[in-house]
């Protein structure tokens, strides 16, 4: 390729959405306005298990406005339930897990049983919000209480059954095993043996769920609009759900303002909408309100650990054994995929030679848990990252010599670990320099010795100053696969579509850098779509950090096929060799000829089917590929953080100096957007470790239903963050890439907390459950000083 | 979350508001900024079938330099008191608990007189109105009320006014010369109600305290003056040992609620740091401390 345009790849090149966000352009579900649009709204458990006896709905339908009112046994000889299994388990990884899965299905609107505080029993359709609002609170249930299960522990030796048909409360047993952990926990010199609890918070983004449908009743179609992220994953539910053609549902996400996983799967409400659109022959709308999203759009985090790690004399750690429950509420949407990631994760950059893993998903009363940001993979970096400052605390080694010490090193790449991925291949780390990423976290806060000798001149004022470590790997670019078609019609452009939903990330404009340095084009030149089924026939969505690798890949694919065409076209109409050919700024032309081209344009024209095409023998016509891009395995990117926290003895109150994340993705296509991610990422993990928790009572009652009690952070709870990039290009694609969506999420809990404890180790302070409180640190200052006395 | 059916009354008077209340009575509620009447409509927890929009009442909205006091009308927005000069000239502690009222986009809306008739016991301005011994006028079609501050808060979210009265205006006494004071508080997140903050208004003669008052916000039904603690610092001064058994007195005076966000006695702990922070505070700004 002649290198007449610059590369976009690598450059932060404004995003093209901005122009509509900023200006408060775009138009999001909740602007969708459409001719003879009907309003729903839902009514929701107010309690975490009850039988239903019956639904009430006559003083509803009667009410001013209300179009239909419908409960759970109205639907359900009508609408088959959501399948458990939205995610598939790949054989490899069955083999590897010797798995139990058992994940039920979800009713979309239950009839029996009341499962969790927000699941849906009734609703109401009516001419606007605030009639179908006024309808739903005359809905009357009959309902006897059932004893909640409200914890996971709990649910291990409950006599009630959150599903009748799974007993134990257990909807997936997985387990993983490299080496001979018990042997090695025997011969180890030292034992560390600890509970870690990470607390469930959730994807809190600033758009709501929000479905539009509208029925075509010519075509027998239906639109569905829906926030969500998985746009191929909707139509395959309401088609399925609907018993209509994949073909005659077109599903598009419009603009969506934040999703992190929370939108990941498709919700009851997706189909439900496009049911009542359908059934109503109307369009209809539903909007979750800040209130349900909090009860009812899916929680994360919530597991619990107890740990076994064995070590000797130099902080070398030989073993981890790992049990640990998932706390998955009452469904599990994408089955066991958290705690697969898990079970992955554990070991993150560490070279340790024996593992042993064993997890069980629980059902209980509380909301389904589904991926949040980092999906699996913050829980466990607390409980290996915690791990290493204890053993390191009780060596007197500095927590950063133990984590040097055991660190995989760059020439052991790549680096077999040992356990299958989801994606059902054994995991080998791909390319990277792990100690390197330490240093440099270091190096950004002022130097570790630097550090220590200024923590130490602080104590001596009475000052506690801490310093707080955490590392990670994150298996990114997952498969199974991504969609892209690739088009260039007579206007020249070149057009891109993928299954892709962005969520913010700036798809449009980064996948336009990606096929303007494929084409050679200018990047005003390449027309982006995204998260519309009608554009690209099969897609798998963004999730997971994998849509830069993925999506990436198919438009690659996609693309060489449509280049063969344009190589071969160019080549009959130059009467030149197809080897002497070159893409150069929006034409072909012949290689050291530069009056011997012809542009994008002129070839697409010279595809067209028909009398006057210019294409040779055996040439189809048409400039357009579609391409399947199934991944070899995952990519992996990976980070070291290092953050400076000061603790008021009085308060309690933790101030977080500096934070500094060194982080690795492989080719970055955009390095400002690149940044933005990582940034949000931290302050998603910053907010998790110090203020946002999903708090259940004993009764399984949801406690923090608006943000007077879920605290968010804001602007000013958000400390200096320094995000460092390095780029280890990843051997796996032809691009280098790898993912960065989650990773910024992943190491604040630990890192707080391990700064917390470094900052009063004089008091003996251990923190192994987040989030960390102002009041927790306190007590365990007149812990230490109690028992100093 | 949207509120039911109700009608909204825009009265350009107060004679006008006051004779919608008198005559609607119970099934009415006065609209001010709405920031803590919106989003109880939104849940649906407080159902007026009427609401009196406070808002087009133009001589609502006032900070009048009135001699020995300011007169502050119960409309004037939180924003404008923080950005008075006279009311940062005569009456320091109001301006500075202002800044630490939630953030700027509420400060804009949000009213003084909404917030004492709301008289969330977390509140800076009721333990402000406490500390400086305002007096809030009340009126109705009945006539006019003075109440002292101390008698107007009654308990959580309850105060002397009755159904059919408005708040119309909070008298602030000018603070006396050689005063000091200062708004110390502590919250879970930057802007978030408090879980204990505490409004100190003390006068010096020849470094020592003359007339100390301290008053609490977010440690009990409702905002209180810390009378135990006053007296101590009123005798022994303010030097560490005073402020130290100030503080002491003040937790144990306290009798705070249990919530998601704090324990009773985590809030009762901080009463006395936010005591000895308040005091040093105002110690220091009047010169008697380093
Ligand atoms: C996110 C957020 C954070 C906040 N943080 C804080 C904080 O840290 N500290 C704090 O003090 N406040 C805080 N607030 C509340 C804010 O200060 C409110 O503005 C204030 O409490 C109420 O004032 P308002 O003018 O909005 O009153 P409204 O919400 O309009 O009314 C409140 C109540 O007072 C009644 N009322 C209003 N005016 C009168 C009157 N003149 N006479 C009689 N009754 C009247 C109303 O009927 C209603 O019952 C916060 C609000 C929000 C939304």
């Amino acid at each position: 390729m002649a290198d007449t345009m610059p590369s976009y790849i690598g450059r932060s090149v404004v995003r093209r959405e901005d122009n509509r966000l900023l200006k408060g352009a775009g138009t999001f579900v909740g602007d969708m306005k459409l001719e003879g649009m009907v309003h729903v709204a839902i009514v929701r458990s107010q309690q975490a298990h009850a039988r239903i006896n019956s639904v009430d709905l006559e003083a509803a339908r009667n009410a001013d406005g209300v179009v239909l009112a419908l409960a759970g046994a109205e639907l359900k000889d009508v609408l088959p339930p959501i399948s458990g299994m939205q995610v598939a388990a790949p054989k490899g990884w069955r083999d590897g897990m010797d798995p139990h899965i058992d994940i039920p299905d979800q009713t979309l609107v239950p009839y029996d049983k009341l499962r969790y505080v927000g699941e849906p029993y009734a609703l109401v359709v009516a001419g606007d919000r605030y009639m179908a609002e006024d309808a739903a609170e005359l809905i009357e249930g009959d309902f006897d209480p059932l004893p909640p299960i409200a914890s996971a522990e709990a649910a291990l030796d409950a006599e009630a059954l959150v599903h009748d048909h799974l007993p134990g409360n257990i909807a997936a047993t997985l387990h993983a095993k490299k080496g001979e952990g018990e042997a090695a926990l025997e011969a180890a010199p030292h034992r560390l043996k600890r509970r870690y609890y990470h607390h469930r918070y959730a994807a809190m983004p600033m758009e709501c769920r929000g479905v539009v449908a509208e029925y075509d009743s010519r075509t027998d179609s239906i639109t569905v609009w829906s926030s969500t992220q998985v746009v191929h994953w909707v139509r395959r539910e309401v088609a399925n759900a609907l018993d209509m053609p994949e073909e005659r549902v077109r599903v598009v996400a419009p603009d969506v303002g934040g999703g992190f996983g929370g939108k990941g799967h498709v919700y009851p409400e997706d189909i439900l909408i496009a049911y009542l659109a359908k059934r109503l022959d109307r369009p209809v709308k539903w909007l979750e309100d800040r209130h349900e999203h909090l009860l009812n759009a899916a929680h994360s985090r919530d597991n619990l650990f107890d740990i076994e790690v064995g070590y000797d004399d130099d902080g070398r750690i030989s073993v981890v054994k790992n049990y640990f429950l998932v706390d998955s509420g009452a469904y599990s949407p994408v089955g066991a995929a958290i705690a697969g990631n898990s079970i992955a994760h554990f070991m993150g950059p560490y070279d340790i030679p024996h593992y042993e893993a064993d997890c069980k998903v629980m059902m209980t009363n509380r909301t389904p848990n589904a991926p949040y940001r980092g999906a699996g993979r913050p829980e466990v970096a607390f409980a290996m990252e915690r791990s290493i400052d204890l053993i390191a605390n009780e060596l007197g080694l500095d927590p950063a010599e133990v984590r040097f010490r055991n660190m995989i090193q760059p020439e052991q790449m790549p680096y077999a670990v040992g356990l299958p991925y989801r994606d059902g291949v054994m995991i080998e780390y791909d390319s990277g320099d792990y100690p390197e990423a330490l240093r440099k976290a270091l190096d950004g806060i002022g130097g570790l010795d630097e550090f220590r000798s200024r923590q130490k001149a602080a104590l001596a004022e009475g000052r506690y100053l801490g310093l707080g470590l955490g590392c990670y790997v994150e298996g990114t670019g997952i498969g199974p696969f991504e969609g892209a078609t690739v088009k260039i019609d007579s206007s020249g452009k070149v057009m891109v579509a993928t299954g892709a939903c962005p969520q913010g990330q700036g798809h449009e404009t980064a996948f336009a850098q990606v096929a303007a340095d494929i084409w050679n084009v200018p990047i005003e030149d390449v027309v982006v779509t995204l998260a519309d089924t009608s554009h690209v026939t099969m897609g798998y969505g963004t999730i997971a950090s994998r849509s830069a690798v993925t999506a990436s890949g198919a438009i690659k694919d996609s693309s060489d096929k449509v280049k063969e065409k344009v190589f071969a076209i160019a080549a009959n109409v130059l009467e030149a060799s197809e080897s002497d050919l070159e893409l150069r700024n929006g034409s072909v032309g012949v290689k050291g000829v530069p009056e011997m081209s012809m542009t994008l344009k002129e070839v697409a024209r010279a595809a067209l089917p028909g009398w006057i095409h210019q294409r040779p023998e055996g040439i189809e016509a048409g400039l357009e590929g579609t391409a399947y891009y199934e991944p070899p395995t995952v990519t992996w990117a990976y980070a070291a953080n290092a953050a400076i926290v000061e603790i008021d003895a009085q308060t309690g109150v933790v101030k977080i100096e500096n934070y500094v994340e060194v982080h690795d993705a492989g080719t970055l296509i955009n390095p400002g957007i690149a940044d933005g991610q990582v940034r949000g990422g931290l302050v998603q993990g910053i907010g998790g470790g110090l203020f946002e928790e999903l708090f259940y009572d004993e009764h399984g009652q949801l406690m923090t239903g608006s943000f007077m009690d879920y605290l968010l952070p804001t602007a000013s709870d958000i400390p200096p963050i320094n995000v460092i990039h390095t780029e280890t290009p990843s051997p796996r694609n032809s691009f280098g890439f790898k993912g960065l969506g989650e990773g910024g999420a992943i190491a604040p809990p630990v890192v707080i907390a391990n700064a917390v404890c470094d900052a009063l180790k004089s008091f003996g302070a251990e923190l192994n459950s987040t989030p960390v409180r102002a009041e927790q640190i306190l007590n365990i200052i007149d812990a230490g000083v109690a028992a100093a006395e | 979350m949207k509120p039911p059916l109700l009608d909204i009354l825009t009265p350009s008077s107060l004679a006008e508001a006051l004779s919608l209340l008198s005559e609607h009575g119970d099934e009415a509620r006065p609209l001010a900024g709405g920031q803590s009447l919106v989003p109880l409509l939104n849940f649906r927890m407080s159902r007026p079938a009427i609401l009196i929009d406070l808002n087009q009442i133009a001589d609502l909205a006032y900070i009048k330099d009135a001699g020995d006091y300011i007169a502050i009308g119960a409309m004037t927005r939180e924003r404008s008191i923080e950005d008075s000069d006279l009311v940062r000239k005569e009456a320091p502690l109001l301006q500075e608990a202002t800044t630490q009222i939630a953030h700027l986009p509420i400060r804009n809306r949000g009213t003084i007189g909404g917030s004492l008739a709301n008289a969330d016991p977390a509140a800076e301005y009721p333990a402000v109105v406490l500390a400086l011994e305002c007096e809030l006028v009340v009126q109705s079609v009945r006539g006019e009320r003075r109440i002292k501050a101390a008698a107007f808060f009654e308990d959580v979210l309850t105060t002397a006014l009755e159904p059919d009265e408005l708040l119309t205006e909070i008298i602030v006494p000018k603070a006396p010369s050689g005063s000091s004071s200062a708004f110390v508080e502590i919250a879970r997140r930057h802007g978030d109600f408090a879980l204990a903050g505490i409004a100190a208004q003390i006068t010096f003669a020849n470094s020592a305290p003359t007339d100390v008052r301290l008053a609490v916000c977010g440690a009990g039904t409702t905002a209180s003056r810390l009378t135990a603690a006053e007296e101590i610092i009123q005798r022994d001064g303010v030097g560490p040992e005073a402020i130290k058994a100030a503080s002491e007195a003040a937790a144990s005076a306290v009798d705070p609620m249990s919530d998601l966000h704090a324990s009773a006695d985590y809030r009762r702990r901080l009463t006395g740091v936010m005591i000895g922070q308040a005091v040093e505070k105002a110690a220091q700004r009047a010169g008697v401390i380093s």
